[in-house]
């Protein structure tokens, strides 16, 4: 037997200390499949380690929530007995290193984790992070990553709904890639992971187990370095034909009532997933490793417990319920075999050719004798204000908002979305380029708003108002295509937790987060952390992607950024100050940046957001848009140029007394452009005065141009030309 | 007018389909499982619908065209039957020879979903005829592989027999002669890239493609 050697507990991600914590919990030495399994089991990645004090200090619980954290996905009520199920998981590490599987893996496993609760995906999304756009494997990555995600999501059938990207050169060395995943199931058949039924046949489902993906879950608990090319053995291999077999077949199953419990094998396959099963059963679980279906010869139980081969599940049937479960998977060409038995001792023990490979007590791998810290953290540093008079208004106002439109963070992102199925399914009312994407749930007349928002140079400037930004973004979007927001997911993408800035910058988020979410009555129900994004000590922007979900009771009332009628008045609704700090126009017109980010008022964001959702619910506005990076200036010309059937432009006119570059490109937020008939328009101001909403009137769409005072006067032709521009150049460009 | 529609492992615009033909049928939709060896008596018209088939990992279709549910479509397409392939449907039926020619990649080298603009290009047929004569209609593509292809005899052919059912006005994958969708000589069977039953409803883009079903409705009774 191999000896255990401090070089070997290093290799494994475990420090002395976690190695000392192990002898002590056996009471002797690991053999080395067993230090495989505590390997990645108290991983960051599976663990949680240094992130659970702070998560659990998140609001989980609100009327709709059916189950938060700690399933494999968050279930909320959507009414009627329908259950929406939905979570965000990243795939950063793997993406980096091999693009598309990097990518569409992270698609497969997130909807791995939404049927395995019965819930059938009917929308991804997906929040992605590249380095500059002049790096030279920025491009590689980009159009590997889309390539990933159409390949793995288009064959699945599930629509590809809503996104965003961003680029920054922070992001060089670990761009993140981070999908959601949106089900629906009936209420009454949703199901968990906990193990239970003495004797009951524990059973794998799907893909048979090679050697791929083999300590995935520690490398992605690791920071990166000149040599992480040679992790690409580490990255798992996707087959999208497969999965869609494992959901067909799991759903069908999932009609009758024979699973007591299932759970899909994702990071850390087969270990993470019985583990995880006896832990939240209080059970144990006796596996026998020849029963497992295998795709080579001669693997070690150490590469079947640790592979993360794809498309997998375990599930616990009833008993004498195994030959209607294998006539299922039969059907659909799928392995089936049972592998184990559940059982009452409270340890996993794994047999291998006649001999106990591992017996080790279940308490110490997934729940309270796993490694819990306290990382020392200091807070983020405040940043100064930044004054309109330091970041003064633009030389030539039609050429910067012509480049701001077609700037790496603001252009159109149709080259993206159009190699993503949005249609399939046909419940998609609002595809990509939209606030929220609007998904019918399907055979009824209510839907889905769904979104992921995340400003990461807010999070860098100030990581508690950032935090509070990105639920209050994800909660505004879908409040302006008239869904009423219910509920978020939350991936935390940070760089080393053992840097107590950077644990400073995670614990000032997971404080924004808790207090947009208690002031908005937003819980998160479902969320995954990534963390030693760094690359040669270097680390991301702190980055925590929200995905929000938010119903709409009747479909056929909802609005949209397109203008869509000449003579609409268009009104801004919110308070606008003139925030310059940490936005777009100070960071690429001049170059500023350290300055504290436009504050969230919640109070404000609550009351404005209402407002607007009323008129939206009652079919009197159609056409809202929220306003963030680039300002009100870049939003109007949003609207203007989403116009596809006929062109509409807008002239408006700034109120007395405000400073034009600030009120223009400022990113105060809370805030929303409408465009409504007059007598609507009427309405809504004096409605709003009543209502202690600030509202005003710029102007009016139509014409076929954008005027702004004597500011501002473009073609929309040239607006959409330098709008749709920025990606198919970046991405033709010839490679020097 | 009692429909199928034919369900392949990973075909996944089965249901789609089959609800655009129940919103315009007020018919339920039998479903057809491919390793069916028959097709029930009674069956008015055969849907082959879009997706991955068999996971399309070889060529698009080539799999499915040998499954045991094509025999017996096949079969009744010889007899008559009215079957009509949508985007895979489309490579299946040129994989087991309904229709002519066949599909390579994109011209662009990327999966596209956009709706494209299509004239229809003969209103005559069970498939059409609730359209204008050249009228120019809507509807979404949604492939990697549509960029249909065949000899120049092949589609002189087509061409003189008027058997080119629809064109694109904005050719979106590289299709020869702007091709999106051809029928066979009997005008029985029809295979077309972009997706009629995506936009058949009020909360689609547009209603553009329900007439497809439509005529179908019409003719077939």
């Amino acid at each position: 037997m191999t000896e255990i050697t401090p070089a070997i507990v290093a290799e494994h991600g475990l420090s002395p200390d976690e190695y000392a914590k192990i002898l002590q919990l056996l009471n002797r030495a690991p053999n080395l499949t067993e230090l495989g399994i505590f390997s990645v089991m108290w991983s960051e990645h599976c663990s949680y380690k240094s992130t659970r004090v702070w998560l659990k200090t998140l609001p989980t619980t609100g009327p709709c929530v059916i189950h938060g954290p700690g399933e494999n996905a968050g279930v909320i009520d959507i009414g009627d007995g329908d259950a929406c199920i939905f979570k965000m998981e990243s795939h950063n590490h793997p993406s980096f290193i091999e693009p598309y599987q990097g990518a569409a893996t992270g698609v497969g496993g997130i909807m791995r984790d939404v049927f395995t609760m019965g819930a059938r995906p009917v929308a991804m999304l997906n929040a992605l992070r590249f380095g500059e756009p002049s790096h030279p494997k920025t491009r590689h990555l980009v159009s590997g990553v889309v390539a990933g995600i159409g390949g793995y999501g288009n064959c699945m059938g599930v629509p590809t709904v809503a996104g965003e990207v961003n680029f920054d050169p922070s992001y060089n060395g670990n761009i993140l890639v981070n999908a959601m995943c949106v089900g629906l199931a009936r209420q009454d058949k949703i199901f968990l992971s906990a193990a239970s039924g003495i004797g009951n046949p524990v059973v794998y489902v799907g893909s048979k187990t090679g050697r791929d993906g083999i300590h995935g879950a520690t490398m992605a608990s690791a920071e990166f370095d000149d040599d992480s090319e040679e992790k690409r053995p580490t990255v798992q291999v996707g087959d999208p034909f497969v999965e869609k077999l494992l959901l067909e077949a799991c759903l069908e199953l999932m009609e009758s009532d024979a699973i007591v419990a299932i759970q899909d094998m994702g990071a850390a396959g087969l270990t993470s997933s019985s583990a995880e099963m006896a832990s939240k059963g209080d059970a144990g679980l006796d596996l026998d490793l020849d029963a497992v279906p295998q795709r080579e010869e001669g693997m070690t139980a150490y590469e079947m417990l640790l592979s993360e081969s794809q498309e997998r599940m375990l599930m616990i049937l009833k008993p004498g319920r195994e030959a209607e479960a294998q006539k299922i998977f039969d059907k659909w060409g799928l392995d089936f075999a049972i592998i184990g038995r559940v059982t009452d001792t409270r340890r996993l023990v794994v047999r291998h050719k006649g001999k106990v490979e591992a017996d080790l007590p279940v308490s110490a791998l997934a729940d309270e004798e796993a490694p819990r810290y306290t990382r020392p953290w200091v807070p983020t540093p405040k940043k100064p204000v930044l004054a309109p008079a330091a970041c003064p208004a633009p030389a030539d106002w039609n050429a910067t908002l012509l480049a701001m439109v077609g700037s790496a963070d603001l252009a159109s992102r149709r080259w993206i979305w159009e190699q993503y199925d949005s249609t399939v399914m046909n419940d998609t009312a609002q595809g990509p380029g939209g606030d929220a994407a609007v998904v019918r749930v399907h055979g009824t007349q209510k839907a889905l708003a769904v979104t992921a928002d995340c400003t990461p140079r807010y999070c860098l400037a100030d990581p508690v108002e950032g935090g509070k930004q990105a639920v209050a973004e994800t909660w505004r979007n879908i409040t302006a295509v008239g869904g009423t927001p219910l509920a978020f997911t939350d991936n935390m993408n940070f760089g080393n937790p053992q840097k107590p800035e950077i644990m400073g910058q995670f614990v000032g988020a997971v404080e924004g987060l808790r207090e947009a979410g208690l002031a908005l009555g937003y819980p998160v129900v479902s969320g995954n952390c990534s963390l030693y994004n760094e690359t040669n000590g270097q680390g991301i922007l702190p980055t925590p992607a929200i995905g929000g979900v938010g119903l709409l009771k009747d479909v056929t009332r909802r609005a949209s950024i397109p203008l869509k009628r000449w003579g609409d008045q268009i009104l801004l609704i919110g308070r606008t100050e003139g925030w310059l700090g940490a936005s777009i126009y100070a960071r690429d017109v001049h170059g500023l940046a350290g300055h504290a980010p436009p504050p969230v008022d919640l109070a404000a964001e609550k009351r404005n957001g209402d407002f607007v959702r009323g008129y939206i619910e009652r079919g009197a506005v159609d056409t809202v848009h929220d306003l963030s990076d680039g300002g009100l200036i870049v939003a109007l010309a949003e609207m203007i140029m989403a116009a596809r059937i006929e062109d509409i432009g807008a002239q408006i006119d700034l109120p007395d007394g405000v400073e034009p570059h600030a009120f223009l490109f400022g990113e105060d937020q809370g805030r929303y452009l409408v465009a409504a008939p007059e007598d609507v328009a009427k309405a809504m101001l004096s409605e709003a005065q009543a209502a202690g909403v600030p509202a005003v009137r710029l102007g009016v769409a139509g014409g076929v141009h954008y005027r702004i005072g004597d500011l501002v006067w473009l073609d929309i032709a040239a607006l959409r030309a330098s709008h749709e521009s920025f990606f198919p150049t970046l991405m033709a460009a010839p490679i020097n | 007018m009692k429909a199928a529609v034919v369900v392949f492992p990973a075909s996944n615009c089965d249901r789609d389909a089959a609800t655009a033909l129940e919103v315009v049928t007020g018919r339920k939709t039998q479903m057809l499982w491919h390793g069916d060896t028959e097709v029930p008596a009674g069956i008015d018209l055969i849907v082959l619908p879009g997706g991955f088939s068999y996971g399309d990992y070889l060529r698009c279709g080539a799999m499915a065209a040998r499954s045991p549910i094509m025999r017996a479509v096949v079969e009744r397409a010889k007899a008559g039957t009215p079957v009509f392939g949508i985007c895979n449907g489309w490579q299946i039926l040129a994989e087991c020879g309904l229709l002519p020619g066949g599909f390579l990649r994109n011209a662009g080298l990327k999966f596209v979903n956009r709706p494209v603009t299509v004239r229809v290009e003969d209103s005559q047929s069970i498939f059409t005829n609730a359209y204008a004569h050249g009228e120019a209609i809507s509807i979404p593509v949604a492939n990697g592989e549509g960029n249909f292809f065949a000899d120049d005899e092949t589609l002189d052919r087509l061409e003189g027999e008027g058997r080119v059912a629809v064109r694109y006005l904005d050719n979106p994958n590289g299709s020869v002669r702007d091709i999106a969708g051809v029928f066979n000589e009997t005008r029985t069977v029809l295979g077309m890239m972009p997706h009629p039953e995506r936009h058949v409803e009020a909360i689609h883009h547009n209603q553009d493609g329900r007439r497809f079903f439509e005529s179908l409705l019409g003719a077939v009774g």
